[in-house]
């Protein structure tokens, strides 16, 4: 019984993704989006993609990371520079698809790397160390200097002159200049592919063997390593998940908006909180949550855009307002109250 | 020599950094919560300075004190009222994260306030420290006023602020309440109370940081907290999270180090060099230089 | 179940927000252009009602909010001087500005809202990189494009995109041939900031067409956005290495914080600027004392005595109480420049985006424009502003010609 609610909760999950999907589709055939809506689309699913994978870090495995957005970028950079490299040599469609091939790769790896040194500390101490990696991550692709030509490829952390590209060459990471002219391959459609299979993933595991290693260790550190469970085998394993599946909202990014620049708005710190916002609005350790939460609050400050410069004034209020409806014991005990009133009442 | 130069430039830059980590610190040890709105406190209590010594005219001695006194008491009330209002609620949360992100709902709030009060561009802010500094070896050496004031001021902080906690009954009851919430309402301590006076310590600490960090770099805009903000963050946990001295000696490390690896590595990926010191700092110490190293009970 | 309550709970309590703050949207948007809705109220009712709608996109709040309400008050107080003038060949204008925190992917965002609204011209976006970002959907829609400030190579690639500011390039090479050939310098370093792409264009043409001059570049330092505030390591690089001239093709904001330090530390070389180095003088409370003898390359100076500058820079201070900067000089004349070439065209209203676009870019190579960056504008149908960038010297807190 246990399972089949389990099964069916997850269902839901994928429903909701797959009905949104059919609704929001009609509606668009039918004229109904304005271009406005239209364009949210896609970073939607993105950002739902992510906080997916930073609800498995943070909800499943119990580590805080603040520096996500760092592999998100490795993703985004990555998968970029090979569809920009390959534009016209191969065809959209595999393109695409080895880009995020890559893109994900690339991520797995550094994730898997970078979680080595993280994972030996705890709290506070872990959280620190994943903002520190994602600064790092985005000051040295700050520095990257990347081109092509018939030799192959070159490679500087200087300038862009010390490639010694050919004059026909082609410039494909201009340290802080990014990558300009990514091909813009992501869509609707793929995002929400790519957000199913992330919840395919993410749920499957958290109802696995391994998911519930995962989860003791998270619920009890001590408990679960006197049981034999391999506690840094689990932890790499979730955490190297979790940035493999920040690489693919990365490769989405990328593949959206044809400027790539590893600049603080995108892939900050401050980038990485928003992330978190998404994750404990919508509950730690609720995946489906993440992805409501994502949407709605990655629309909030475009739906306010009616407020001029009040827009983010009014968004921060709403922000605090909400955390404290959703949060607070108080009202957490007034609201059960109510509704228990209420019940009462129809009772009657 | 010219290594003494850059040590007395990263000595400048760190004694900021570790006055901002002393507030950080202080909230963060006792009311065990990331203050992430710790930096626009920062960013109030300079608008408070820069308005306050506008209002009356220039940037005689009575107007500075003046002003910094109007900056420190507006920003514990401030301190007080944010900790009233959007953090108190979360006492007790199911998860320590709730708190977290209102933090940082009260820095979105205050930066974007600023915004529309003093719009974006930047102000420049004249020095509260006038004292120009001393000089060595024929002006070859040369260490500025306000990092001497910084030094001293950030020393003075750290004997009063230890002093305070361990001697008088106050402090005990913080100490208390950052050790166990529960046990201290147990002993007859006002949780409520004792966080209170935390931030108003907290938060006033920030005015005093802000006046400095802006006389040392004197440029106002309504981000200005944010960047040092974080840096004294990693400042605080490099030292050793609640650990009032491991906040001072975060900072200056940081300081020395950010601007040392500037000088001979590399000015472009000094960033990276920074965290990535504070990366392997905190493998070979986890919990920071002066942490202390709680083994965990089954 | 509990924590499918609390999703809920959460969806609820934000779904009604969205829906109470959306209901504002409709009402606020149609009041920013105010003073025009009714202007145009009663006016435009002899041309069936038909208005030009022009938007404009910039960063208006977060760290760079300085540059896009600049832009958009400059652009916005255009279209009140059309207006009230009569109108682009007799038809009112209408205006709105959208916000894109310098984010890209949020300026494709107000880029769409923009499209809702109706725009038929923009006026951005701002920054190099959401300009650039942008340029990809007017391309799609063949919409016309004039970024007042948008300077990197890549801005312009398309050719409904056109730009009223230099290029990166651009002012790189004009900096290191003006250094060149006024024997400025021996020994030259540069500060510049490793994560701003306008910076890192200039920087790198400056160091190519550097070599070969009759000067050395003797160091170069970075900084980043995140550590923008210490720079006693680069200057005193730059000091120890016996530069002269201190280059620094960065913004106002960290410039003065250079010279200030550079000042506490006892070292006056030839500070050397880039347009975006305009706007020092009028920091509230900076003492231009330090910024004596500093010389830049900038098309904009608003202490010039020039008539349509000192309108300019009157009408702009009484509407939003600051001193307008370079960004504000160059989207008032985009504003400016759109109004000629549509003049030149004949262009009406009720003309299909595609159809205006292809007029204005027929228009641009032709037309001839005067402003406020330059006596003496011209593009060729690469999208490239050809004018004079003038070097200017700060004497006595002015900016004086250097010439």
């Amino acid at each position: 019984m246990r399972i089949d609610k389990k099964t069916k909760d997850n269902l839901i999950t994928y429903g909701i993704v797959v009905a949104t999907f059919l609704i929001v589709q009609a509606l668009a055939s039918t004229g109904h989006l304005t271009n406005h809506i239209k364009g949210l689309l896609v970073p939607m699913t993105y950002y739902a993609i992510i906080a997916v994978a930073l609800n498995l870090c943070v909800g499943i495995l119990g580590e805080l990371s603040i520096g996500h957005c760092g592999f998100m970028c490795i993703g985004a950079f990555t998968s970029a520079a090979f569809s920009k490299i390959t534009a016209e040599k191969i065809p959209s469609g595999p393109r695409f698809l080895i880009a995020f091939v890559i893109g994900i790769a690339f991520a797995a790896l550094f994730g898997f790397l970078i979680g080595i040194p993280v994972l030996r500390l705890k709290g506070d101490y872990l959280a620190i160390v994943t903002l520190a990696f994602g600064e790092i991550i985005k000051n040295v692709i700050n520095a990257f200097y990347i081109g092509v030509d018939s030799k192959g490829m070159h490679f500087s952390m200087e300038n862009q002159m010390a490639l010694g590209l050919e004059p026909d060459g082609l410039m494909v990471v201009n340290g802080a200049m990014g990558i300009t002219g990514t091909p813009h391959d992501a869509s609707f459609t793929i995002g929400i592919v790519m957000l199913l299979v992330s919840l395919v993933v993410v749920l499957n595991l958290i109802n696995s063997r391994d998911g519930r290693a995962i989860m003791a260790i998270r619920d009890n550190y001590i408990a679960a390593e006197a049981s034999g469970i391999n506690v840094t085998r689990y932890k790499m394993l979730a955490f190297t998940i979790s940035a493999a599946i920040a690489g693919a909202a990365g490769v989405l990014y990328s593949h959206n908006i044809t400027t790539l620049t590893a600049s603080s708005q995108y892939f900050g710190y401050n980038a990485s909180i928003m992330i978190l916002v998404y994750v404990v609005l919508g509950g730690i350790g609720n995946i489906r949550g993440s992805v409501v939460a994502a949407c709605i609050l990655y629309l909030l400050p475009e739906l306010l855009r009616g407020l001029n410069k009040y827009r983010m004034l009014i968004y921060s209020i709403v922000l605090i307002v909400m955390m404290i409806v959703n949060w607070s014991p108080k009202v957490i005990e007034w609201r059960k109250k109510t509704f228990a009133n209420f019940g009462i009442k129809k009772k009657v | 020599m010219s290594f003494l130069t850059y040590l007395i430039n990263g000595l400048s830059l760190g004694s900021i950094y570790a006055i901002i980590a002393l507030g950080y610190t202080m909230v963060y040890g006792i009311a065990k919560m990331l203050n992430f709105a710790h930096g626009d406190f920062i960013m109030v209590g300079c608008y408070v300075i820069f308005s306050v010594i506008g209002a009356m005219g220039g940037n005689s001695t009575t107007g500075v004190i003046i002003a910094v006194v109007v900056s420190i008491i507006l920003c514990s009330l401030l301190g007080i009222t944010t900790e009233f209002i959007a953090y108190r609620p979360l006492r007790g949360a199911a998860s320590p994260l709730a708190v977290l992100i209102t933090a940082i709902g009260v820095s979105y709030f205050l930066e974007n306030l600023a915004l529309i009060i003093f719009g974006a561009d930047v102000k420049s802010f004249s020095s509260v420290i006038t004292w120009k500094g001393i000089s060595f070896a024929n002006g070859e050496l040369k260490i500025q006023g306000v990092t001497i004031v910084t030094i001293a001021v950030s020393i003075i902080i750290l004997v009063c602020l230890q002093l305070f906690i361990n001697k008088t009954k106050q402090g005990q009851a913080m100490l208390a309440v950052a050790e166990d919430k529960g046990a201290a309402t147990l002993m007859g301590i006002n949780v409520n109370k004792t966080i209170m006076l935390t931030f108003a310590i907290g938060s006033a600490l920030a005015a005093v940081a802000g006046a400095l960090l802006c006389s040392a770099y004197p440029n106002l805009s309504p981000y200005v907290g944010a960047m040092p903000g974080i840096k004294a963050f990693v400042a605080a946990v490099l030292g050793g999270i609640g650990s009032i001295p491991g906040a001072m000696i975060g900072g200056i490390v940081l300081g020395i180090v950010e601007i040392l690896s500037k000088t001979y590595i590399s000015s472009q990926l000094s960033d990276a060099i920074v965290f990535g010191i504070l990366v392997i700092v905190l493998i070979v110490k986890p919990t920071g230089i002066l942490g202390k190293v709680i083994q965990e009970k089954v | 179940m509990k924590k499918f309550s609390k999703a809920v709970s959460a969806l609820m309590a934000s779904v009604m927000a969205a829906s109470m703050l959306a209901g504002c949207t409709d009402a606020a948007s149609t009041e920013t252009p105010d003073t025009q809705a009714q202007a145009q109220g009663t006016e435009s009712s002899a041309n069936g009602g038909a208005t030009f709608k022009i938007g404009a996109i910039g960063p208006l709040t977060g760290a760079a909010a300085v540059y896009g309400n600049a832009v958009c008050n400059a652009a916005e107080l255009a279209v009140e001087e059309i207006n009230e003038a009569g109108g682009i060949n007799g038809y009112q204008v209408e205006y709105s500005k959208e916000d894109d925190e310098l984010n890209a992917e949020k300026s494709v965002n107000a880029y769409n809202t923009l499209k809702d609204w109706g725009m038929q011209i923009l006026v951005g976006s701002t920054t190099s990189a959401c300009s650039i970002a942008v340029s990809e959907n007017t391309k799609a829609d063949n919409m016309f494009q004039l970024t007042p400030s948008g300077s990197a190579e890549e801005c312009v690639k398309y050719d409904n995109v056109f730009r009223v500011c230099f290029s990166d390039p651009n002012q790189g090479i004009a900096s290191a041939q003006y250094i060149a050939d006024h024997n400025l310098a021996t020994k030259v370093g540069i500060i510049y900031d490793n994560s701003d792409v306008y910076s890192n264009g200039i920087y790198q043409k400056f160091k190519e067409e550097a070599a070969g001059k009759n000067f050395e570049i003797v160091s170069e330092e970075a900084f980043t956005a995140d550590n923008a505030t210490d720079f006693s390591v680069q200057l005193q690089k730059a000091k120890d290495a016996g530069a002269d001239l201190v280059f620094l093709p960065i913004y106002y904001q960290a410039a003065s914080l250079i010279l200030t330090q550079a000042n506490t530390m006892g070292y006056s070389p030839v500070f050397f600027g880039v347009d975006g180095m305009d706007g020092i003088l009028s920091v509230e409370n900076f003492d231009t004392k330090l910024a004596e003898g500093v010389m830049l390359l900038t098309p904009f100076a608003a202490d010039a005595k020039d008539d349509l500058t000192v309108n300019f820079v009157k009408k702009y201070q009484e509407k939003y109480g600051e001193v307008p900067n370079q960004f504000a000089a160059d989207a008032y004349d985009a504003v400016y420049i759109i109004k000629q070439a549509l003049e030149a065209k004949s262009v009406t209203p009720d003309m299909s985006t595609s159809d205006i676009c292809e007029a204005v870019k027929a228009a641009m190579t032709e037309i001839e424009a005067a402003g406020l960056t330059s006596a003496k504008m011209t593009w060729d149908a690469s999208g490239e502003p050809n004018k004079e960038p003038k070097a200017v010297v700060i004497k006595e807190g002015a900016y004086v010609s250097a010439e």
